[in-house]
């Protein structure tokens, strides 16, 4: 198929967008908590830091900020992400580099004390309940460890 | 307010160049670059293993930071997906509830425009339309009769004496725990003893926490008996101490309304004081005929099963209106109006508002119908809908004559007395509030038989009541009908501050909404919804809750999900499940649409190439469905994405039948049709059967269908809907049972083994032997 024309192209971002705001917007009066845009633009299918979606948050915000973001407000920003292919998201194998980094010994896995210690004072890190949750479905109760080549496979697939 | 999650404020960094496997100059490291906040390194004097310990640490960050990146993005696709399901499953269900109007529009529409061919026909539609009145008049005198019931003495359920103590009602909750059946005539006796206790009761009834010193109150419980002992066990039982208000929608949709009602009435027999129920719109006959409880009761209780929901149906009109705690905190199911009137509240016969379906376009088209009688009533400016407030009942046949199965006299002993009083004594014929003037149109409807008028609340009275039970809150200003239900309305923040100021009263609580939390505070925590049915689209779906208020009147709040099994999923399996739950229905919904979607998709495919593009789709399935819903971003899960943006729509819809179907050549559109509609003809068939035998005769099919078939625009020959009942009626007594014929039209596999499938003209696919197919609406 010929490659659509760039108007097409920011007319499907644009009702892409839409969709996906009208799913958090709960009073249907095109606006949503701050605290949801996180949520929205990963949906989008793009990956942001913690500290690039803060950047994003203001550059959305009112003035004044009241805790909500317009729509209006949002659509030109994310359209140019989109467009500019902001915050691709991470494939596979450099997820798994990512683990074994962590892992340099090479064990195939790592300890859920670890795994806590690096997700929780490194980075850009979790909350409790981040951990908690991760912790719930990384860690494999007998030996208490997260074999990481087998948890990315599982989650990769659940991804769709 | 507006508050990020917090997370470490570090100072930016220019991107280091030192070596990573992050950056190993190809694509890959384009796209695995990531904006780090990291402080600069220090100079480095202590020499190449310091520098490689903090060039580690360095990776390690980076590598953390990756990994927390990719997992907080798993984790807000995994939110999006539960709210999309959400929302899958409330506009299902709104569509449902859409469905219900209607139904009422098709009844609307025969009684209207339908003209019996012969007075077979006529007496058919009159018969089906009276009879249940009648009936209900002789059956209610002798509904309590339950002394000459016999129990058998292999009977090992529960057993109740009256007066009732505290120990048979906790027996009672133990005993439907393992899964004990309450029999019947323990069941009748029981609510003969809870009627003649609710007659004393006020509409308004007043709690106060100086007795007890804790209360209770629970939301919609809606026939989920795990989420009754769950409260139960959790909470305490009720006691004196301890006191209960439960806020309507006991019964419908799950499967043990029987058993909470049983429980919910013992405990209101034994603790008068303590233990309060608010009716609910779910407590209403005319709701239950199609959301479930007649189905339940008829199931378990069979013959005696008429007599147990004629009395239900007397029990459910003599149930408290609203709670009122302290004088304080006011309890009711749904919500206000902008003009509400508590006084009036407390005053009405609320024993005569037996039901409180109302639909909005039906009405309108009566009234304006009424050639003349009155003109649509103005409400006062704020509702779109004047009708809103009408008569009480699905339908009537006004100038035909005749009485609607609703409108029946409001106790048995008022069967037969003309000129009863009405509500304000003087008769109830005037609505003197209305500035319209007009007078309810069911007033007018003369009886073709010469039996009395039925009893009529005044409009006013009776739209007070709607609204308490089927008003809904929103966060935009103002007061505006509620058409998604029907009735009541959607009632803003200034509404709710103007009731609270007019009866001195420090916030509403209500139910009648589910919520994803069990609770939630709206209008600035002046109005609190709570909903104790938990996982109630799905296991997994949303918690329940319940709350507690002491003397302070501070509400306390708790939550809980009455399921073991879902506190061990992950949140992910949790939502898999859900999902699961909720994309069958869509393909369910989908697949019934299939005539109408290749319509539409061929509307996008002028070049007829047989692609049209994803975007295309989206917008096409929106416009058949009807269901709000966000296409695109279900679209993964609803369609095997093609790599260039198109999808071949044949074979998609193709795939969709597979998935429903065992065998293909259950491909009439007969079938479709049916299958669309089987949730309006489950409650055609229980208001045909009208002596709920469960049987009706292969001639009541036969009309019903015709009549049903001419609303919904499907052309269908009479020998073909005498073939689709011959070919039902499998055991050729001239009867079908309801539930067999919808097993039929489910997906399963049509018995061409029988033999007589092969003559009925469904079988054969689109060679349109004596039926043809359904026009497009």
């Amino acid at each position: 198929m010929v490659s659509p024309l760039p108007e097409l192209v920011i007319a499907e971002f644009h009702k892409k967008i839409k969709d996906a705001f009208e799913v958090f917007d709960h009073e249907a009066n095109n606006t949503v908590d701050v605290r949801e845009i996180g949520t929205i633009i990963r949906s989008l299918g793009c990956c942001p830091s913690e500290g690039e979606l803060h950047d994003l948050i203001v550059e959305v915000e009112e003035e004044e900020p009241t805790g909500y973001i317009r729509f209006e407000k949002f659509l030109p920003v994310m359209t140019k992400v989109l467009l500019e292919k902001r915050y691709r998201p991470i494939p596979e194998d450099i997820l798994l580099r990512a683990f074994e980094v962590l892992d340099p010994s090479k064990r195939g896995f790592l300890t859920k004390e670890e795994l806590i210690k690096y997700m929780t004072e490194e980075g850009e890190p979790f909350s409790q309940e981040e951990m908690e949750e991760m912790l719930s479905a990384a860690i494999d109760p007998e030996s208490n460890s997260i074999r990481y080549k087998d948890y990315i496979a599982m989650m990769v697939v659940d991804d769709g | 307010m507006g508050t990020l999650k917090a997370h470490r404020a570090v100072t930016s960094m220019e991107k280091s160049s030192s070596p990573s496997p992050f950056r190993d100059g190809n694509t890959e490291a384009q796209e695995g670059k990531i904006h780090e906040r990291c402080p600069s390194p220090p100079p480095s004097p202590g020499g190449p293993s310091l520098l490689a310990r903090i060039s580690t640490h360095f990776t390690a960050f980076k590598a953390a930071a990756l990994i927390q990146r990719w997992y907080r993005r798993y984790m807000a696709r995994l939110e999006t997906r539960r709210r999309c399901t959400w929302r899958i499953f409330q506009s299902i269900e709104y569509a449902g509830q859409q469905d219900q109007v209607k139904l009422h529009d098709f009844f609307s529409y025969l009684v209207d425009h339908f003209t019996p061919n012969s007075n077979h026909e006529r007496d058919f539609l009159n018969c089906k339309f009276t009879t249940e009145r009648f009936l209900q008049d002789s059956e209610m005198e002798k509904g309590s009769d339950y002394e000459s019931i016999e129990v058998p003495d292999n009977y090992t359920g529960p057993r109740l004496s009256f007066p009732l103590l505290p120990d048979h009602a906790t027996a009672l909750v133990e005993a439907f725990r393992l899964k004990q059946q309450l029999h019947a005539r323990y069941v009748l006796n029981l609510l003969h003893e809870t009627r003649k206790h609710l007659v004393q009761l006020p509409n308004i009834n007043r709690v106060s926490t100086c007795y007890s010193e804790e209360i209770t109150v629970c939301g919609d419980l809606h026939g989920q008996l795990d989420d009754l002992i769950f409260i139960f066990h959790k909470n305490g039982l009720p006691s004196p101490e301890r006191a209960y208000v439960f806020n309507g929608d006991f019964v419908d949709r799950g499967k043990e309304s029987v058993e909470i009602l049983m429980i919910l009435f013992a405990f209101m027999l034994v603790y008068p004081k303590e233990f309060r129920l608010n009716r609910g719109n779910h407590e209403d006959h005319m709701v239950n005929l199609r959301y479930g409880l007649t189905k339940e009761v008829m199931h378990k209780y069979k013959t005696h099963g008429k007599k147990i929901l004629k009395i239900l149906q007397d029990v459910f009109c003599w149930l408290h209106l609203a709670t009122l705690v302290d004088e304080k905190v006011l309890i009711l199911h749904g919500g206000v109006s902008d003009m509400p009137d508590l006084e009036l509240l407390a005053k009405l016969d609320r024993h005569k508002v037996l039901t409180t379906e109302v639909v909005v376009s039906t009405l309108g088209r009566k009234t304006r119908r009424q050639k003349g009688k009155q003109p649509a009533k103005e409400k006062a400016a704020r509702v779109p809908a004047p009708e809103l407030a009408l008569r009480p009942g699905r339908l009537h046949l006004g100038s035909r004559g005749g009485t609607g199965p609703a409108a029946p006299p409001a106790s048995p002993a008022a069967a037969a007395r003309p000129g009863d009083p009405g509500l304000d004594g003087a008769g109830s014929r005037q609505a003197p509030q209305e500035p319209g003037g007009g007078e309810p149109p069911a007033l007018h409807a003369r009886s073709r038989l010469g039996s009395p008028e039925p009893l009529q609340p005044t409009q006013e009275a009776w739209k007070q009541v709607v609204d308490i039970l089927w008003s809904d809150p929103m966060a935009q200003e103002g007061c505006k009908a509620n058409t998604v239900r029907g009735g009541g309305c959607y009632f803003g923040p200034s509404v709710t501050e103007q009731l609270l100021q007019k009866y001195n009263l420090q916030f509403l609580i209500r139910s009648h909404e589910r919520k994803p939390e069990g609770y939630e505070f709206c209008h600035r925590r002046k109005v609190l919804t709570i909903f104790s049915a938990s996982n109630y689209y799905e296991v997994g779906s949303n918690r329940g809750a319940y709350v507690k208020l002491g003397p302070a009147l501070t509400p306390y709040i708790v939550q809980y999900q009455a399921n073991k099994e879902t506190h061990r999923l992950t949140m992910r399996q949790r939502i898999s499940r859900v999902e699961e739950s909720a994309l069958r229905s869509l393909w369910e919904k989908l697949f019934a649409s299939s005539l109408d979607l290749l319509g539409e998709f061929k509307k996008h495919d002028a070049d007829k190439t047989g692609l049209i593009t994803l975007s295309a789709w989206a917008e096409a399935v929106e416009s058949v469905l009807h269901l709000g819903l966000p296409w695109r971003m279900l679209k993964p899960q609803l369609v095997n994405s093609s790599t260039d943006n198109t999808l071949e729509y044949k074979s998609w819809l193709e795939d969709l039948a597979k998935e429903q179907l065992s065998r293909e050549n259950i491909q009439s559109s007969l079938l479709e049709t049916l299958y669309r509609n089987r949730p309006n003809l489950e409650a055609i068939f229980r208001i045909t059967d009208s002596d709920h035998s469960g049987f009706i005769s292969l001639d009541e099919f036969r009309q019903t269908w015709k009549l049903f078939s001419s609303h919904m625009n499907i052309d269908i020959t009479d020998d073909c809907i005498c073939d689709l009942a011959r070919s039902i009626d499998l055991n050729r007594d001239g009867h079908i049972d309801i539930n067999e014929f919808l097993e039929a039209f489910r997906i399963v596999e049509q018995s061409s083994t029988e033999g007589d499938t092969s003559d009925c003209p469904q079988a054969t696919n689109t060679d349109n032997s004596g039926c043809s197919k359904p026009s497009k609406r």
